[in-house]
């Protein structure tokens, strides 16, 4: 309904974005492609409240007891494993999708608060290299950019086998942003809208999953962690393939997590939430007793200390954080507005990431906007951001008397609604009621 | 001549020997078995005989070493190879040198589907004839086949160069044949002599991108 007109009634099937997308889709005859993650309201970690202590359970002192947030990740095969001070990772994001500024302010910031971050699509640059003290390497099915001597140079290897926002979908990066760098990098002609596989191209089964594994580790010495890096769909069954085939970390990633470009049907209507996908990838390591053996980071959405402590309280390791830590950057900055009003959007609002004019510089391969991104100034804000949620989440472990954030566990948590309760595997509040409980 | 015994040494044995070796050194290895991940990450110039089947991804990632494997070689043989030579006297499984970077992959006989997918700047001599698929974004480098290619060849093909002297089963989506000029004639030359292979270039047709696929276009819609 119209506020000033209360005779116009919106439709709820058509509904005016709906409108507006048949009429971009009847005069582009495109698909719409975009960044940002699902936009669609489902359910989430803020269906979930904690039970602080008080008869029952006693809390501890914050500031004064300690609450430590240490994390070690890939002791299961690795000679090297990650030790990290807190355990909020940065996502992979590559170096294409993002400015050479952008990333190397994720060094920057992860560096400083203790943390690691992740190369992307595209392969290593020298800029992010040199400014992560812990740098992950992904392990694409396009390979663009990918070199052995870089794969020695990291800390640990991620083989992305999908990704939230997109399972089963490869990627892409239009031409607006295939600079002579990138091109370069990833050997195709310059301002070609570039394509990523779907798939690795030298396997197809879990089975070959396993010796890919065993060749990486032989290439680089058994020194590093292998992660597996999964979109969320059949997560029980995916994580427990992923530790058959000898992963010593899997990472989860939701349907609402960010992406650099992908199509809107895609981000929209494939891939399950985050909150089911943490539960069903805790129940898959325990089946098979690996919980807490073979680590789990779980990303998609993770926005707060609140979402990290109850992703942790459900069993994961840690988590990875894209779209949060863009915004930490500047990403939707209202310093911009006007000039995202310019083009078409708002701050807060932009999502375009695909298009390569983002005003704060970020998600860009323009020289003149990726330098309005300071990285010194940039990796600041994002250790900042960092750390508050590290300490949110300190806040809530001590509040359940937990002296390690991974003593969080599910008797920590009631849920909201039923669905909720359902996905997490918690009771909904008031009750003892999970429902479903028993199936995975 | 340092010989490896695959009876005696595992896979990992193997692999810190190759990959420690100098410049020059001379590796002998016996008792492969189809077994996976041999000579992989290798980064000097060495010369390396395996003699016998191997498994996935012999010579993976391969900079700079000389590897002659006197069998046949499973899937992803010399997979995202960087530089150096590789050569199989037998016949290669699916997806040999997919991603390959740089170097020389040299297959006496056959290769099965997927033949240099993704390749971005490797060049690859077939004998024999290739399977279906191959070529499949192949971004930059050359393949070569002396025989005959299997259907889809060069599906949504870059700037790879195709030359092939027998029949194609039929080109993918966006491959066309293409003139053969000067500059091909020697290209083409010159990997024929590298590899051993006594064809003459005239009998040899090229083929690469028709590049409609390079900027997403509606009424190309159907080719996608
Ligand atoms: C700009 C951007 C680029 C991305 N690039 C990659 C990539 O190259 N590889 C990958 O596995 N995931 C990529 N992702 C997904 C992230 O790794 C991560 O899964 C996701 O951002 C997590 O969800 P969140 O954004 O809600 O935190 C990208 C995400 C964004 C926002």
């Amino acid at each position: 309904m119209s506020k000033d007109n209360p005779t116009l009634i919106e439709s709820a099937t058509f509904p005016r974005h709906v409108i507006a997308e048949i009429q971009r889709a009847a005069k582009t005859g495109i698909y719409d492609i975009r960044g940002f993650g699902a936009k669609r309201d489902i359910p989430t970690f803020d269906d979930l409240v904690f039970l602080g202590a008080s008869t029952s359970r006693y809390p501890l002192e914050g500031y004064r007891e300690k609450c430590t947030t240490e994390v070690v990740l890939g002791n299961r095969f690795a000679k090297n494993p990650i030790h990290l001070k807190t355990p909020i990772t940065i996502a992979g994001m590559s170096f294409g999708s993002l400015s050479a500024q952008a990333k190397e302010s994720l060094g920057r910031g992860a560096t400083i608060a203790g943390t690691s971050t992740t190369t992307g699509d595209g392969g290593m640059t020298p800029e992010e290299r040199g400014h992560s003290k812990t740098l992950v390497y992904q392990y694409l099915p396009s390979r663009y950019g990918m070199n052995p001597d870089d794969l020695r140079k990291a800390d640990a290897i991620e083989i992305v086998l999908g990704q939230g926002a997109k399972p089963g979908g490869g990627g892409m990066l239009l031409g607006q942003k295939i600079s002579p760098r990138v091109a370069q990098m990833r050997n195709l002609p310059e301002g070609i809208d570039q394509r990523s596989a779907c798939r690795h191209p030298d396997w197809t089964g879990p089975d070959d999953l396993e010796i890919k594994i065993q060749e990486l580790r032989e290439i680089t010495n058994w020194e590093k962690p292998i992660y597996v890096k999964v979109g969320a769909t059949r997560v029980f069954y995916d994580v427990t393939l992923a530790v058959k085939a000898g992963a010593d970390v899997v990472v989860v990633d939701g349907m609402q997590g960010g992406t650099a470009a992908t199509q809107d049907v895609f981000i929209e209507h494939v891939g399950i939430p985050t909150l089911p996908a943490v539960r069903m990838a805790v129940e898959a390591l325990q089946e098979m007793d690996m919980h807490r053996k073979v680590q789990l980071i779980v990303s998609g959405g993770i926005r707060s200390g609140a979402d990290v402590a109850k992703a942790l309280a459900l069993g994961a390791d840690a988590v990875s954080i894209g779209t949060a830590a863009l915004i930490a950057l500047g990403d939707q900055s209202p310093e911009f507005d006007d000039e995202y009003k310019a083009i078409g959007s708002a701050a807060g609002f932009w999502d375009d990431y695909q298009a390569g004019n983002d005003p704060a510089g970020i998600t860009t391969q323009d020289p003149e906007l990726a330098k309005r991104l300071d990285p010194i100034l940039g990796g600041r804000r994002l250790a900042n951001y960092i750390n508050v949620l590290t300490l949110e989440l300190q806040t809530l472990a001590r509040a359940c008397g937990k002296s390690h954030v991974h003593n969080l566990e599910p008797e920590d948590m009631v849920a909201l609604t039923i669905e909720a309760a359902a996905m997490a595997g918690v009771p909904l509040a008031g009750t003892d009621w999970i429902p479903g409980k028993g199936g995975i | 001549m340092i010989e490896i015994n695959l009876d005696k040494s595992s896979v990992r044995e193997l692999n810190e020997k190759l990959q420690g070796g100098s410049v020059g050194d001379k590796f002998s290895i016996n008792n492969t078995v189809g077994k996976h991940a041999l000579s992989v990450g290798l980064t000097t110039d060495v010369d390396v005989e395996i003699n016998g089947h191997v498994g996935y991804y012999c010579a993976g990632m391969n900079q700079k070493a000389n590897i002659v494997i006197n069998g046949n070689a499973g899937p992803g043989l010399a997979e995202n190879m960087m530089s150096g030579e590789v050569r199989v006297t037998g016949n290669a499984s699916q997806y040999a040198a997919a991603t390959a970077h740089g170097g020389l992959l040299v297959i006496e006989g056959d290769s099965s589907s997927r033949c240099g997918i993704s390749m971005k700047g490797v060049n690859i001599v077939v004998g024999g004839n290739i399977g279906h698929m191959s070529a499949f974004m192949a971004q930059s480098g050359c393949l070569v086949v002396c025989g005959d290619a299997g259907d889809a060849l060069g599906d949504s093909i870059y700037e790879a160069k195709l030359y092939v002297r027998g029949k194609v089963k039929s080109l993918g989506t966006d491959c066309i044949e293409k003139e053969m000029r000067d500059e091909h004639k020697k290209e083409l030359q010159q990997l024929l002599s590298q590899s051993k292979m006594s064809h003459g270039v005239e009998e040899f047709r090229r083929y690469g991108s028709a590049r409609k696929l390079y900027n997403f276009d509606i009424d190309q819609v159907d080719d996608y």
